[in-house]
């Protein structure tokens, strides 16, 4: 059992962990997420007594790292794959290691057999890939056959077979009823790995809860319903009479649309009663990685922004577009979809509202978006001249602010959440 | 109990690294190359010395001068020793493993000083015997008085400066900056200091020159050093005290 209270990290005047308080139990996998940057490392070092906190403190079972009797048979940890001598070959830094914790030297054989690595144990460590360094590290964890186990990013540069093993050890480790601490920043593999969430970001804790309660509580299910292609304005008119149901409608980039707060039965009904032929009815999760992200996303410290290119782009010849840009690319917040809890208030102008007579699809002079028009069967919302200023500026808030103000600003922006969709898994697992 | 297994780790460390060998048989071998071709040279020279210079001549110390680039392959063994830990980032490990940071400082000090001190002893004998032979009919033998506290003075010496290397590396912990200050210090600022006049009083306070004044067996005439040998020796084992008292502290306050 881990336990931290208070924690708190100074370097100078930055803060790396505020006020953090945690209980990691045993006979689970504990996973810690954050963005890059969000104080995990930092915490796992206090936890090893390898860095001392500026307020708070963290023990394991019951006693701080330093006065922990027997310390390397207790826990054991891995935290930087590369912190090995290059010179030195795998069995010789185990070897050190075990000696050092009066380990006997044919455990060494036997923990490099587990992970593998018995073919290169004479090999300096120097030509291993990342991938064999990460073996080498959760090899040097397992040594004193601990009870508490700690794993920095174990799974960062492993193969997917790679992945799977690390992923089947945590789990039968926490089996045993070991406590098994993970950190990563890849929300996707924690979903498969840990039963207890624990978030960080810059430094404090987001949220502290099981799998399973992080799931219900960020992942909102919804339906993805699809009109035929060839018939837009059947797609109006399911849109208009779905949000006056009660439901929320959200546009897909590929013409589906996402509807969140009606049941499918209730759907089924609407889609018959306003005579709407449907080509596809689904039930949908959103991903956790989408809850993540928006979970974190004001916790992000090193964001990217557009490439501006300037002064390498000619001139467009005229009458030519410009590129479309790929959505997501530098724009802050373009991933999140709505907090669950606040239901579609943020899905974009319905048909009807006043500000996009056009419906959601696309700008209200893009002839292909004008209900009941021939032309250009599936709108996309990317298919008209952008980037227009008046998009950056709403991309660019901040977060909170960008979908209230989306829907006022530009019919099109809201769509973005909906262009991820393209390149996200759906489904929570 | 806990001794036992840092020493046994630390021997298991420093055996299985390549920098070991290669510093410390450099260390070995520059020696006794550079003091056999000073030997062979000062016995050429001596018909030609001057009265005064022969009266002063130290076969023993003649026999000792390769130290002088000897020391600097002594030097960097001490520092890789410990500084390999930091960048390499081991130390986190290790600290994980020993979290009583100041048993972890003493076997890893302690199991690279033995080391140090059978490869210097082993020098020093080496390097006073084969000068010797060179030296030919001007050289001393070990009976001789002082001569026996020379030599072994000698392996005491190239120890020291490992053992300081070490202290300064724990405190600076990135190797390239340790080198990069005790290289230059040992080779020249030292010697500089040593041979102007207006520093010398401070320049023999430094713990290369006190401490190689153990070496000499005959003084340089019209000598005003304040110490002798073994106060030489006993200057520069206080320079190395505080060098690793210096580096404990910080590595006992310090994060990892």
């Amino acid at each position: 059992m881990i336990e931290a209270v208070g924690l708190t990290k100074r370097y100078g005047d930055k803060t790396a962990v505020y006020n953090l308080s945690f209980q990691v139990r045993p006979g689970a996998v504990t996973g810690f997420l954050g963005p890059n940057g969000s104080g995990k490392s930092t915490t796992m070092r206090m936890i090893l007594g390898l860095d001392n906190p500026t307020a708070g403190h963290v023990t394991i079972g019951g006693y701080p790292y330093r006065r922990l009797p027997n310390a390397a048979r207790q826990v054991g940890a891995l935290l930087d794959a590369k912190a090995v001598h290059g010179g030195r070959s795998a069995r010789s830094h185990l070897l050190s290691l075990a000696q050092l914790s009066g380990i006997p030297a044919r455990r060494v054989d036997e923990v490099l057999g587990v992970v593998g690595l018995h073919e290169v144990a004479r090999q300096r460590s120097k030509g291993f890939s990342l991938g064999m360094g990460q073996r080498l590290g959760i090899a040097a964890a397992l040594l004193g056959d601990p009870q508490v186990l700690l794993f920095d990013e174990p799974v960062n540069g492993l193969d997917p077979e790679g992945i799977l093993w690390v992923r089947n050890l945590m789990k039968s480790l926490a089996a045993e009823g070991r406590t098994v601490f993970v950190s990563s920043h890849l929300m996707s593999e924690m979903a498969l790995t840990a039963d207890h969430l624990i978030v960080i970001g810059r430094g404090q804790l987001l949220s502290d809860m099981s799998v399973k309660d992080f799931i219900s509580a960020n992942s909102a299910d919804f339906a993805r319903v699809r009109t035929p292609d060839t018939e837009p304005q059947q797609r109006e008119k399911l849109s208009a009479a779905l949000t006056e149901a009660g439901g929320s409608v959200l546009p897909e980039q590929d013409g589906a649309l996402r509807v969140t707060g009606l049941p499918l039965p209730r759907l089924s009904d609407i889609a018959h009663e306003a005579g709407v032929r449907l080509w596809e009815l689904s039930p949908h999760q959103a991903s956790l990685e989408e809850a993540y992200m928006r979970m974190t996303q004001g916790a992000v410290d090193y964001r990217s922004t557009i490439d501006q290119k300037e002064g390498f782009q000619e001139p467009l010849p005229p009458g030519a577009q410009p590129p479309v840009p790929v959505p997501g690319q530098g724009q802050i917040g373009w991933y999140a979809p709505p907090p669950p809890q606040q239901g579609g208030q943020h899905f974009a102008a319905a048909p009807g509202a006043p500000q996009a007579p056009a419906g959601p699809y696309g700008a209200p002079d893009a002839p292909g978006a004008v209900p009941g028009a021939p032309v250009a069967p599936v709108a996309n919302p990317y298919a008209r001249p952008v980037p227009q200023p008046g998009q950056g500026a709403a991309v660019a808030a901040p977060p909170s602010a960008a979908p209230a103000a989306a829907p006022a600003a530009s019919p099109a922006a809201p769509a973005g959440p909906a262009g991820s969709d393209v390149t996200k898994p759906e489904d929570a697992r | 109990m806990a001794a036992a297994q840092v020493i046994r780790s630390e021997w298991t460390k420093i055996r299985s690294v390549a920098s070991t060998v290669w510093t410390l048989s450099l260390a070995v071998v520059v020696t006794l190359v550079l003091g056999m071709l000073i030997s062979a040279l000062s016995a050429n020279e001596f018909d030609r010395m001057g009265a005064r210079d022969r009266i002063a001549f130290d076969p023993t110390f003649v026999s000792f001068a390769g130290m002088s680039l000897g020391q600097l392959a002594m030097i960097v063994f001490g520092v890789l020793v410990v500084s390999n830990e930091y960048s390499t980032g081991m130390i986190r490990t290790s600290l994980a493993a020993v979290p009583q940071r100041g048993g972890f400082l003493a076997g890893k000090i302690g199991v690279a000083t033995a080391l140090a001190l059978v490869v210097g002893l082993a020098t020093g004998f080496a390097a006073f015997f084969l000068g010797q032979a060179v030296l030919g009919e001007y050289k001393a033998s070990l009976g001789d008085e002082g001569v026996l506290r020379a030599v072994i003075g000698g392996g005491l010496y190239m120890t020291l400066i490992a053992v300081f290397s070490m202290g300064v590396a724990t405190m600076l912990r990135s190797p390239m900056l340790s080198l990069g200050i005790l290289m230059p210090f040992f080779f020249l600022i030292s010697n500089i200091l040593g041979n102007v006049d207006a520093t010398k009083k401070i320049g023999r306070f430094l713990p290369d020159q006190a401490g190689s004044r153990i070496m000499q067996v005959v003084p340089p005439l019209d000598d005003d050093t304040p110490y002798g040998p073994w106060g030489g020796l006993g200057i520069m084992v206080l320079w190395v005290v505080a060098a690793l008292a210096g580096g404990y502290l910080l590595l006992k306050k310090r994060d990892a």
